[in-house]
């Protein structure tokens, strides 16, 4: 009998126990399954360089993408606006997978709604549909702005979203002073960077029509991108308020992703005040934190508010640097002492680590901008990208992040893989190896079966909790990537000398 | 307890918020059960309404998710963009032994990824291409199937005549799936529709192949369906099938095959635990080749008992006779259980919403452990699933079926269960206000929850959530 009652064993152990690997080989008479000895040869052929051309010569299948789709994004980019409530326009399956996915990774509630859409709104269009939604979600949940976007469905009938919208406030469902920004996100089109995009430029141009003044409010906007890491957020307001600034973040996720628990369910949390967001108008300029999440935005900020937008990644020692400087730039304001004391911490850890990374082979995914701030970090640890893919890149990507590995002795041996998935990832670990992946939650898979050590950075992380909680970027967030790297490398190092009299000749205290 | 007037006002008072024609809509889904009863008093698998928070998916979740996804030496193709695969990539925890990448492709996410120009051209030569490159990446996969996302619908691909081709081309099972999420009103639908696909696309060409093959039979060949293996749940439930000297000879869908899929048209008996995933299929079974099927409750050792018994009197004498050994050789192991936990759960009470049957499947065991449903409802049921619900729920138990995330909060504040167990999209609304919670679909990336074994680890897992400390840390002492 597998149970004791003061040893309860669960699966991890339970089917290791004789009575259920008996019953796997028993069960084996009924698959149909290839032989183990065929088994053996396909998967050794697997890691072969023949396959890895096969695999590579692929046109129309993915398999194991590191991308996801538009809304996901645009959900994002809303929930960090005071009292806000997405509504997705379409089937509602989608809407159930979008909540799913940010609950899993943030351990957090998502509360987003649908319009229901099924087989009549195919036919006959989604104006119903939006019509009603609108008017159940007002009433339900009493939004102070709700956030449009739609799903593959309505983009393909071709619903006409500003249209609706009009139809719905001509029926008087929702007030007439209530902002509903739209966006169209359809899935066959970018990824969910994409889709924050469009939702940050549908909010931002919803809420500051009008609000144009001839003077500047003498603030500065900050927009986070497709940040998934709490403590970045964190990290940019605590920049704001030690600069002395007055800053804007659009959109501040903080409460909502990381909401204290105090015996109270809140669907709405503070964010970023419509009134904040709508001022941002009149801003003295506008700063990104990432480039390829944020082109349209930007675009429409720069052309529509005649206002200098700025691109900085402070990833990274020089990449926090250029950020600082360049903010004390824009404001006239001198850089606080207390970063000058971060930084010379952040320095000092690295240099106490670096023999540790040194001339490390690494491969790492990610979306763009997270990918160009790792390898700003890792060239400036001396550690060696050797694989660098993007499955949702563009061609500027692609040439920004070879211009950077190729100024750097530690990019040499780099080769940029745009638009490539986790699979095409797996012949790259078979056939050169590496010391290091750096990916999300998804990587686990190529590390079982490459052996490479997995270091998880990047969304989601559903296997590992409070992840990202902490911060990548500024001072702090580069001692945060090298406590990842460097430990889980030393990690990796005491498994591979734990047997005693065996391998455990370097099973150190001292490291 | 609540008495039936006083959840009758509760209903009234949650819907007074909706818009009048809403509220009239959400009316007739929301109910008391009333003893003697014949169903749960409320109406089920209609549209949700718009502009509410469902936590239903889609034609495709039901598909993909939880029929075809688990069939573990399958490729299944998710066809259409890149979001449906990805987001249902590895989520259900259908556990498997197998060679991932090699022979076995349960936790991989194959796409056709479409892009502006697949929905202007159409699909079908991508899907044709992506065949044949699965084809010669991944030689040892059993065959293809075709999970259609909602543009393939829209713009009127031909699936099938690809899928047709295909199989003439690889002598493989191409299986299209027209599971459009925009198809029906939740999941059900997609259930159905994979169902069939599995009696229009699979079983005509096992008829000829078994014809071929021959299958030697014996009398005591079950298969079980409608079980997804959730963190093992169908091994936990197999090892006891056998143990009563019943031989399973396939299962369905989680650590399946397609070779054992096509075999189960010579089983005696079709053993069904998920009846709303998978009663198409068996009573097909039924009309085409004279399969009886039977509908069990493995959750608990009530149930596991009463259904171990049920199982056997569809056999001889021999089987019943082992069953009676196995009821008895597991008693003392769940006695042992219940005598340590109960105390620990008695009469606390629970409010649950899920999907197919474990609204009323699960009850019985809280049951075994002391504990007191006071609410149940169903994510997408149809009303034989409430009719079925009957014999499981007490007098003034609150039924609410598609409720909505606004309503099972109100319900919440009302009632106060001592623990909530419904997905992870409710999981962290209640925590918030301080309860309890366990997930019900996935088991919290716990289980198996199944059989003798399972029951052990649900008892434990009820009482860390119940029992943690953590849980009176919440409340800042200055401000109590």
């Amino acid at each position: 009998m597998a149970q004791n009652v003061n040893n309860i064993k669960d699966h991890v152990d339970l089917f290791h126990q004789p009575e259920y690997q008996e019953l796997f080989e028993n069960k084996k008479q009924f698959e149909g399954m290839p032989t183990a000895e065929k088994v053996q040869e396909v998967a050794e052929w697997t890691k072969s360089w023949e396959y890895r051309e096969k695999n590579f010569a692929r046109e129309a299948l993915t398999v194991n993408p590191a991308k996801a789709c538009q809304p996901l994004g645009a959900l994002l980019a809303a929930i960090g606006f005071e009292g806000t409530l997405p509504f997705v326009h379409g089937s509602q399956g989608c809407v159930a997978y979008f909540r799913t996915h940010l609950t899993r990774h943030f351990k957090e509630p998502v509360s987003a709604v649908s319009s229901s859409m099924t087989e009549n709104a195919a036919v006959f269009g989604g104006l119903k549909n939006m019509v009603d939604g609108l008017q159940n979600s007002y009433a339900l949940y009493k939004p102070k702005m709700i956030a449009v976007c739609t799903t593959c469905m309505a983009e393909v009938i071709g619903d006409d979203l500003g249209a609706f919208l009009g139809n719905a406030r001509q029926d008087g469902v929702i007030p007439d002073d209530l902002p509903v920004p739209f966006a169209h996100t359809p899935s066959f089109v970018g990824s969910h960077i994409t889709g924050y995009d469009s939702m940050m430029k549908s909010i931002l141009s919803t809420l500051t029509e009008g609000k144009k003044k001839e003077t500047t409010n003498g603030k500065i906007n900050f927009i986070a991108g497709f940040e998934t890491y709490i403590g970045n957020v964190r990290a940019i307001k605590n920049i704001i308020s030690a600069f002395d600034l007055e800053g804007t973040l659009l959109s501040d996720t903080e409460m909502y992703l990381d909401s204290p628990n105090l015996g109270e369910f809140k669907m709405y949390h503070e964010g970023t005040s419509l009134e904040d967001a709508a001022d941002s108008i009149n801003a003295e300029a506008t700063v990104t934190l990432q480039t390829y999440t944020t082109p349209k935005t930007r675009e429409y900020i720069e052309k529509k508010w005649g206002q200098k937008t700025y691109t900085y990644r402070p990833w990274g020692v020089k990449g926090t640097d250029e950020f600082l400087m360049g903010l004390s730039e824009l404001t006239g304001k001198p850089i606080p002492k207390e970063f000058e004391i971060a930084r010379g911490r952040a320095v000092d850890a690295m240099t106490d680590t670096q023999a540790w990374v040194h001339g490390k082979r690494a491969a790492v995914y990610g979306d763009p901008d997270l990918v160009m701030g790792l390898l700003q970090f890792m060239l400036e640890m001396g550690i060696e990208p050797v694989h660098v893919l993007v499955n949702n890149s563009t061609k500027e990507f692609e040439e920004e992040a070879k211009a950077l590995l190729a100024a750097s002795p530690y990019g040499q041996q780099a080769t940029v893989w745009g638009g490539k998935d986790l699979w095409h990832m797996r012949s790259l670990l078979f056939t050169e190896p590496v010391d290091f992946l750096v990916g999300n939650s998804y990587a686990k898979y190529l590390q079982r079966d490459t052996k490479t050590p997995l270091i998880r950075i990047g969304y989601p992380i559903f296997d590992r909790h409070h992840l990202h909680r902490y911060s990548t970027i500024g001072y702090e967030g580069a001692i945060n990537l090298l406590n990842w790297i460097a430990n889980g490398l030393m990690d990796e190092l005491d498994r591979k000398t734990d047997t005693p009299s065996v391998t455990d000749i370097s099973f150190d205290l001292v490291r | 307890m609540a008495t039936v007037e006083d959840n009758k006002k509760l209903i009234a008072d949650v819907l007074s918020t909706y818009p009048e024609k809403a509220a009239k809509k959400r009316a007739k889904h929301l109910g008391v059960y009333e003893e003697g009863e014949a169903d749960c008093g409320v109406k089920s698998n209609k549209q949700s309404l718009p502009g509410v928070m469902t936590a239903r998916g889609c034609a495709y979740a039901g598909s993909k998710g939880v029929v075809w996804g688990p069939i573990k030496d399958m490729v299944h193709i998710s066809h259409g963009p890149v979001g449906c695969g990805y987001y249902s990539w590895s989520g259900r925890r259908n556990y498997y032994i197998g060679t991932t990448g090699v022979d076995s492709f349960g936790t991989m996410q194959f796409t056709s990824d479409f892009q502006e120009r697949d929905i202007v051209f159409g699909g079908d030569k991508k899907l044709a291409k992506i065949i044949d490159e699965i084809e010669e990446l991944f030689p040892l996969n059993g065959g293809v199937s075709v999970q259609s996302e909602c543009p393939v619908g829209l713009i009127g691909d031909d699936i099938e005549s690809v899928a047709r081709t295909k199989s003439k081309e690889t002598g493989k099972s191409v299986v299209p799936v027209r599971c459009e999420g925009f198809r029906g009103v939740s999941q059900s639908l997609g259930h159905h529709i994979a169902n069939d696909m599995i009696r229009d696309w699979v079983f005509p060409t096992a008829d000829k192949e078994n014809a071929e093959k021959g299958f030697e039979g014996t009398p005591y060949d079950v298969a079980i369906i409608g079980d997804y293996n959730i963190g093992g749940d169908a091994w936990s439930s197999r090892i006891l099938l056998e143990e009563i000297g019943l031989r399973v000879v396939a299962q369905w869908s989680g650590d399946g095959t397609l070779t054992e899929m096509k075999a189960t048209p010579n089983v005696k008996l079709n053993l069904i635990h998920c009846y709303r995933s998978m009663n198409y299929i068996s009573r097909h079974m039924e009309e085409k080749y004279g399969i009886p099927w039977l509908e069990y409750n493995f959750f608990g050792p009530s149930k596991i008992a009463a259904s171990l018994r049920e199982i056997a009197s569809r056999f001889d004498e021999k089987i019943q006779a082992k069953a009676e050994e196995v009821i008895e050789k597991y008693r003392k192991q769940s006695e042992e259980i219940i005598a340590k936990y109960r105390p620990r759960l008695e009469g606390k009470t629970v409010m649950m919403m899920v999907g197919g049957l474990r609204p009323r499947h699960v009850v019985p065991a809280f049951k075994d452990l002391g504990m007191e449903i006071i609410g149940t409802g169903y994510e997408f049921a149809h009303g034989d699933d409430y009719k079925r619900t009957t014999g499981y729920v007490e007098d003034a138990t609150l039924i609410y079926d598609d409720v909505t995330g606004y309503e099972f909060e109100e319900f919440v504040k009302e009632l106060k269960p001592d623990l909530v167990a419904a997905g992870i999209k409710e999981k962290y609304v209640f925590q918030k206000m301080a309860l309890p919670f366990r997930q019900m679909h996935s088991w919290d990336y716990s289980g198996p929850y199944h059989g003798y074994d399972g029951f052990a680890i649900f008892a434990r897992d009820m009482d860390l959530a119940l029992n943690s400390p953590t849980w009176g840390l919440i409340g800042t002492p200055w401000n109590k």
